[in-house]
């Protein structure tokens, strides 16, 4: 037998799948669109042209111009770089927070495992979009661009391309979707921890954080990845929702979420304006999804013998 | 079984607890005091008001005699007044006793949500079940491409869609609020339609979001159930394939999707202030969201600690459910 003998049935797995290849060939596109986003895009994403308000598609502005006649597709190539960017990033800070909860509380048990698990049930009582609006709207908007925040954050905040104005959307959409992830977790270090090779490591006096991120983590990250594809699919679509709204990505820097805004307040006159950047997320999430979906068959043992 | 629901009932104290410890200390995030936005409109207001209505909301006291004192008041369900201009009690403007049942605001988010949970379990069973009898068919493969399209449609943008083709393109369905204008003049059949017209949107859209969730649930619960020797068995015993399906399989295929009919309620619970907005239905969900953008804190601490207790009953329900239709639970009590 090959070394790389469960790679290779992983791989031929998920490429067999062809609508999960579809998505990750989507996914892959997509992030080269948001990462060189200023390079593409036709037109400055904040260039206002009086002159030609709310044009409907045509040669010049492939996908229209909304009411201050900027080029929607320009607006939605930078978009696409913001609502990727809060879909990565929150999902980071969701998968680290869960990982964390789950592994100590899985691995400790007892009383730690009881309050934990009594936390999260809590936060999955309270309806999380309720949780995630007031938190949005009661916190200092402008706190990651003012002087509260150490000078070498908000660079290094620029370098990786992150709005400073968008830091609190994924803080807050990660603060409250950690819940699944540490469940998971959880169950995986608990299936785990009186594995033999976990016993082993614990003979040789191994310290307990070695033991629960260096030797059960490393078995049990597959299942998290998949649950992080899923995540960034479901962080899009809430930030799409709350700039929708009006209180996630202010104007003027570009979202899906609040480009869809104008459509709403032009629906009677300007169909594009609705049409396109709703597409945009729908694509994204589905691609997510697929590929999350795909990830977890082809990982799936039990599915290894049946065709797809 | 009493014992059972005792048991749960105590349960449930640590998890409300909670609730409103979130829901307490969440308007302490905003900068400032609770009462500046009540102050700040008001410029010509003195100092002494200005302590006088601090003493009023307990705020010369530490956080945490402020959150036992407020323990203590909606225990009675007395959660204050609002911090609009109509300073009316809270409980007053989400249930107004004085309003008809039909037009309370809690009562508009619940019915839209029931009629949507039932259209979702009537449609979605079928749905999951003939998928998973005819696993790989072309309907199969049409329903689960619907599925995942379900799953990633923002439900805001499906509702600007269908408001442009149905209400402003076609122009046979409204497309903002519960009910029209001339709404009193109506006969009663009309009064009726009325209201019918106006809901089916917003419980169509939110109605396809929880279809895609739940059937591809209830399909891969049948499709393991199938495999089980006892459906083998009551083949092997000459059962009609129908018996077979939706009297032996069924059964045992439909107890997971109880356990997460109770899970979704917090999100359907969520997803209302969306839907709401976007169709201006006065209710609970569109009153939260103006609530936070006004800074009505009372206003949002009742409503974030009514979504959690509603989540609870739903989960207290399911589990109920589940009870009553798993014999082997009821066996072990």
């Amino acid at each position: 037998m090959k070394e790389h003998s469960l790679n290779d049935v992983f791989w031929r797995r998920f490429r067999k799948n062809r609508l999960a290849a579809a998505g990750g060939v989507v996914v892959v596109l997509m992030f080269f669109v948001a990462v060189f986003a200023p390079l593409i895009s036709p037109y400055k994403p904040d260039d206002i042209d009086r002159k030609h308000v709310l044009e409907a598609p045509s040669v010049r502005h492939p996908l229209g111009t909304d009411d201050l006649g900027r080029d929607v597709l320009s607006r939605m190539i930078l978009g696409s770089r913001i609502s990727l960017s809060v879909g990565f990033v929150s999902v980071g800070i969701a998968t680290l927070i869960g990982i964390f909860l789950g592994a100590i509380s899985g691995y400790y048990g007892r009383w730690v495992d009881s309050i934990i698990m009594r936390f999260i049930d809590i936060m999955l009582t309270i309806p999380t979009f309720f949780l995630i609006l007031a938190v949005i709207a009661f916190i200092d908007p402008n706190i990651w661009s003012s002087s509260a925040i150490p000078g070498w954050i908000r660079e290094s905040l620029k370098i990786i391309l992150i709005d400073p104005n968008i830091m609190n959307i994924m803080i807050v959409i990660g603060l409250t979707s950690w819940m699944g992830v540490a469940r998971l977790v959880r169950a995986e270090v608990l299936s785990l921890k009186e594995r033999e090779f976990v016993l082993a490591a614990r003979a040789l006096g191994t310290g307990d954080m070695n033991i629960i991120f260096r030797h059960i983590m490393i078995n049990s990250m597959a299942p998290v990845f998949v649950s992080a594809v899923l995540g960034i699919a479901g962080a899009v679509l809430v930030e799409s929702a709350l700039s929708f709204l009006g209180i996630g990505v202010q104007p003027p820097a570009p979202s899906w979420g609040n480009i869809l805004t104008l459509g709403k307040d032009n629906i009677e006159i300007a169909w594009w304006l609705s049409v396109f950047p709703g597409l945009a997320i729908l694509i994204t999430v589905l691609s997510y999804n697929l590929v999350g979906e795909g990830l977890r068959d082809a990982l799936d043992p039990r599915l290894w013998d049946m065709e797809i | 079984m009493t014992g059972y629901l005792i048991k749960r009932l105590f349960e449930m104290i640590p998890t409300l607890a909670g609730i409103t410890l979130i829901s307490f200390f969440i308007i302490h995030l905003a900068p400032g005091k609770p009462t500046d936005i009540l102050t700040e409109l008001n410029p010509k207001i003195t100092p002494e008001a200005r302590e006088r209505l601090e003493k009023m909301y307990n705020l010369d006291k530490p956080v945490i005699v402020q959150y036992g004192l407020w323990l203590k008041r909606i225990v009675k369900l007395d959660f204050g007044e609002s911090f609009s201009t109509d300073r009316r009690p809270v409980m007053q403007k989400i249930w107004d006793q004085k309003q008809s049942l039909l037009d309370r605001r809690l009562f508009i988010t619940l019915m839209i949500n029931l009629i949507t949970f039932a259209i979702i379990l009537a449609i979605s069973i079928p749905i999951g079940v003939s998928s998973a009898t005819h696993q790989n068919s072309l309907y199969d493969k049409l329903m689960t491409t619907t599925v995942f399209i379900g799953f990633a449609m923002p439900s805001f943008w499906f509702a600007l869609l269908l408001m442009m083709f149905f209400g402003v393109y076609l122009g046979w369905l409204p497309i903002s609020g519960l009910k029209s204008l001339n709404y009193d003049a109506l006969p009663l059949l009309g009064k009726i339609w009325d209201r019918v017209s106006h809901l089916i949107l917003p419980v169509f859209i939110s109605a396809f979001g929880g279809l895609a969730g739940d059937s591809r649930f209830m399909r891969s619960s049948m499709l393991e159930v199938i495999r089980q020797d006892y459906v083998t068995v009551a083949r092997a015993k000459g059962l009609p394939e129908k018996k077979v399906i939706y009297k032996h399989a069924l059964r045992n295929a439909l107890l997971p999707l109880i356990t997460l009919i109770g899970l979704s309620v917090p999100g359907m619970i969520g997803g209302s202030v969306i839907l709401e907005s976007i169709f201006g239905i006065p209710g609970m969900g569109q009153l939260f969201f103006m609530s936070v953008m006004t800074r009505d804190y009372p206003m949002v601490m009742c409503i974030l600690t009514i979504g959690g207790f509603l989540t609870l009953i739903g989960n207290l329900l399911a589990d109920i459910g589940y009870m009553l239709a798993d014999p082997r639970i009821r066996a072990k009590q």
